[in-house]
């Protein structure tokens, strides 16, 4: 790498005089590569130290401000043999970071206090109450609310923030009920307690809280790992342009620190990082991340480029614009707002779990207070029943009923390379009844392969591989590959027409039809790969042309069939019709439509959702951005676009189709355990609820169903493993 | 029952100790990498150069 690097976008100064530096680092495995890695830097001169998270696949690296350049550091790291890649993070990361610490610290109150109230409710299940003047008991009592009430008023912090929401919002949410539950519990207790009374239910709220806020636990430690992986993703995609600066020098710069205005150069072969308009320069552009069109556009100066193309033959300098005034930008914005308005705020399970829960437990309640005043109870005592009603259907398993399964299933997903953007996700993805995949880098592997090789003697391909190795161009890079060859043919380049040679004294070429004058050779091939790109070799005997497409993905076939079976399967491309139709003929994908704009692909899922089929969008175009976020659950490969990124789910890693089918067959399953979750906690209430209401229950009693309802549902949770 | 004047704020005492060891370690990053630990339980960095094995 020639350019310079300005990293100054990443460093940070956590002291003075001393800079740090965030560095994802591939290929950190085990314990060796955390001393190789550690030990290494720190020799380099300058170094203050450097500290391996191998969770997270990272490294922060600290020196001394001014003693080296940050490049040094990333040149240091390739040379122990663990290419590194610098990231800053953003405030969403370290905002889940905060909620995660502070969920951790409400998990520690709430375990210290249950222990410790624990410790003495214990003693009076025990006995300790029997001394005739009750004391002790009422000592106890005293202590157990002395480190309930200030503990419960911090670890129930998230719960009542979160119900008081709702409440605003006029509408139920299981924070509700487990608020008033917890709050009336230590109320009622503390009112036993003045009142020297013998049942108090303070270890009853402090366990609720504990298992709740360990349920809370999971579930944002999920998520933040996702969160983490994607980060780490986006690092290693290398956003960086060269900027060209003052005096014509290039400058590799990270497009974060990139501004309208500013003047980009891409070299051929080389994906263009930013939207902007073409300064100089001519060259042929692959915009298949951006429209799904895979035939190479041919720009000059004035053409509109956008982030994500992939530029094919010659240099390019861009002007970098901001995105207003580029029309296909436009209409995607215009479309991605519209449909994110439209998109139907969708009611997770546990909440319309609520809505229905609640005003149950809550007239049950009352009506259980007004009966037992009608039988000449007193107000009193009917009030102290109808509270332990409320504590005892209080949702403790309800409210881990369906994050633990959330957990559980996406912890199995990552496993199998997908990664869920939000726990709802799973819900909406089991619901999913039409599935419609994007062509273009969904179905098809994004990176160019030979397609028509067994047509092609092994020598020829041979010379053309060893010809190729010489050229930057992307599809020469395919034939290297399918050839691999190793020894380059030192060859000229003619940019954006191909390379020359003399081998063995003979002239050979390979390039563009045109440049080998084989356009009758091309013909055949042409019509038996509609959707190929042609290279040609020319040798003094004979032409060969070699059909460059995007293949398949290799388990494109089986993970179609396999979703097939139930759900109905449909093609948005835009893509020519002919390269669809033979892709849709391959997987015997009967609906399929071609030639889309991103506003026709949302008709069709709208037209979808108003039949009630509930579409699923696989897609990773700029294209289908707007189509990604209208759909009711949509996925993208991390190959995608940033845009289509952002709007989807979940995002599948690797060359492989099979996470899609994985998270769809894992969404059915999980959905089930829910119900099935659900079910069992309403089955418990419907056992002790009547008991409650009759009046039979005591703190022990209510302490044991309340831990053994929720060992319950988490362990039933667990079989969310394997589909 | 005099025993319990020392033995209950004995228990919460101990109780407390553990819940601010418990925050002190999540404020100080002891929970940040998890896996990251298990490894370097086991490295021998803090040897001389010529013991390590």
């Amino acid at each position: 790498m020639t350019a310079a690097q300005d990293l100054s976008l990443f460093v940070r100064r956590p002291l003075d005089g001393v800079a740090a530096m965030d560095l994802v680092v591939e290929g950190v495995h085990c314990g060796a590569c955390i001393n190789a890695i550690e030990a290494g830097l720190r020799k380099q001169a300058g170094v203050r130290g450097a500290r391996v998270n191998l969770a997270s696949k990272r490294v922060t690296v600290e020196w001394n401000e001014g003693a080296l350049e940050p490049p040094a550091i990333l040149e240091r790291l390739e040379a122990l043999g663990y290419p590194a890649h610098p990231f800053a993070a953003n405030t969403v990361d370290s905002v889940e970071r905060a909620a995660e610490q502070q969920l951790m610290r409400c998990l520690g109150v709430a375990a210290f206090a249950t222990m410790n109230v624990m410790l003495l409710s214990v003693a009076l299940w025990a006995g300790a109450d029997s001394d005739s003047n009750s004391a002790t008991r009422d000592l106890f009592h005293w202590l157990s609310a002395l480190v309930a009430l200030p503990c419960v008023a911090y670890a129930g912090m998230p719960f009542f923030v979160s119900a008081a929401r709702a409440l605003k919002a006029g509408s139920l949410n299981m924070d509700v009920p487990i608020s008033l539950g917890v709050t009336l519990a230590l109320a009622l207790s503390l009112f036993q307690t003045i009142a020297h009374e013998r049942d108090a239910y303070f270890d009853s709220a402090l366990m609720l809280l504990m298992f709740l806020l360990a349920g809370r636990v999971l579930d944002q430690r999920m998520r933040r790992r996702a969160r983490d992986f994607a980060t780490n993703l986006t690092a290693v995609r290398a956003d960086r342009a060269l900027k060209l600066v003052e005096g014509g020098e290039a400058c590799e710069t990270p497009i974060a620190a990139i501004h309208p205005g500013d003047l980009v150069l891409v070299r051929a072969g080389e994906r263009i990082a930013v939207d902007g308009a073409v300064e100089d320069g001519r060259s042929e552009v692959d915009q298949s991340l951006v429209t799904g069109e895979t035939m190479p556009i041919a720009v000059s100066a004035g053409a509109a480029v956008y982030a994500g193309a992939l530029n094919l033959s010659g240099a390019l300098r861009v002007r970098v614009t901001k995105e207003a005034g580029q029309a296909l930008l436009d209409e995607v914005n215009a479309l991605l707002a519209k449909a994110m308005e439209q998109r139907s705020s969708y009611v997770r399970i546990a909440d319309r779990a609520a809505r229905f829960y609640a005003p149950v437990v809550h007239l049950t309640a009352l009506a259980t207070f007004l009966g037992w005043l009608l039988v000449g109870a007193g107000w009193q005592h009917s009030l102290i029943v109808a509270i332990t009603v409320l504590i005892i259907t209080c949702p403790c398993a309800l409210g881990l009923a369906v994050p633990a399964v959330q957990v559980v299933a996406a912890g199995a997903l990552f496993r199998r390379g997908l990664l869920l953007n939000s726990g709802e996700a799973l819900e909406r993805l089991a619901e999913a009844g039409t599935i419609v995949f994007d062509k273009t880098g969904t179905l098809t592997d994004p990176r160019p392969t030979l397609a028509n090789g067994a047509d092609i003697a092994p020598a020829d391909l041979a010379l053309a591989g060893s010809l190729a190795l010489s050229s930057k161009h992307p599809l020469a890079k395919a034939i290297a590959d399918a050839s691999g060859a190793k020894a380059p043919l030192s060859g000229h380049e003619f940019p954006g027409r191909g390379v020359s040679t003399l081998h063995h004294g003979k002239r050979v070429k390979l390039g563009s039809v045109a440049f080998c004058n084989a356009e009758a050779e091309a013909a055949p091939v042409a019509a038996a790969f509609p959707d190929a790109s042609l290279i040609a070799l020319k040798t003094p005997e004979r032409k060969v042309v070699f059909a460059i497409r995007q293949g398949l993905r290799s388990d494109a076939r089986e993970t179609v069939a396999s979703l097939a079976r139930g759900h109905e399967i449909e093609i948005l491309s835009g893509d020519r019709r002919a390269a669809v139709e033979l892709v849709a003929r391959e997987l015997g994908v009967a609906r399929f439509e071609s030639d889309l704009k991103p506003k026709d692909k949302i008709e069709r899922l709208k037209t979808l959702s108003a039949a009630g089929k509930r579409p699923l969008m696989v897609g990773d175009g700029l294209n289908d951005a707007p189509a990604l976020a209208a759909a009711h659950v949509s996925i993208s490969p991390v190959s995608a676009a940033h845009i289509a990124q952002a709007q989807a789910d979940a995002l599948f890693l690797g060359e492989r189709l099979a996470p899609v089918a994985d998270a769809v067959n894992f969404a059915v399953k999980a959905r089930r355990l829910m119900v099935e979750n659900l079910c069992l906690s309403l089955v418990y209430n419907a056992i002790a609820a009547p008991l409650a209401v009759l009046g039979y229950v005591t703190p022990l009693i209510a302490a044991l169903a309340m831990s053994g309802s929720s060992v319950l549902v988490t362990l039933n949770a667990l079989r969310a493993r394997d589909a | 029952m005099n025993v319990l004047v020392y033995l209950v704020p004995l228990a919460l005492a101990l109780g407390a100790f553990g819940l601010a060891a418990f925050l002190w370690a999540l404020k100080n990053g002891q929970f940040d990498d998890l896996d990251g630990a298990a490894w370097r339980a086991i490295s021998d960095d803090d040897l001389p150069e010529d013991e390590r094995h």
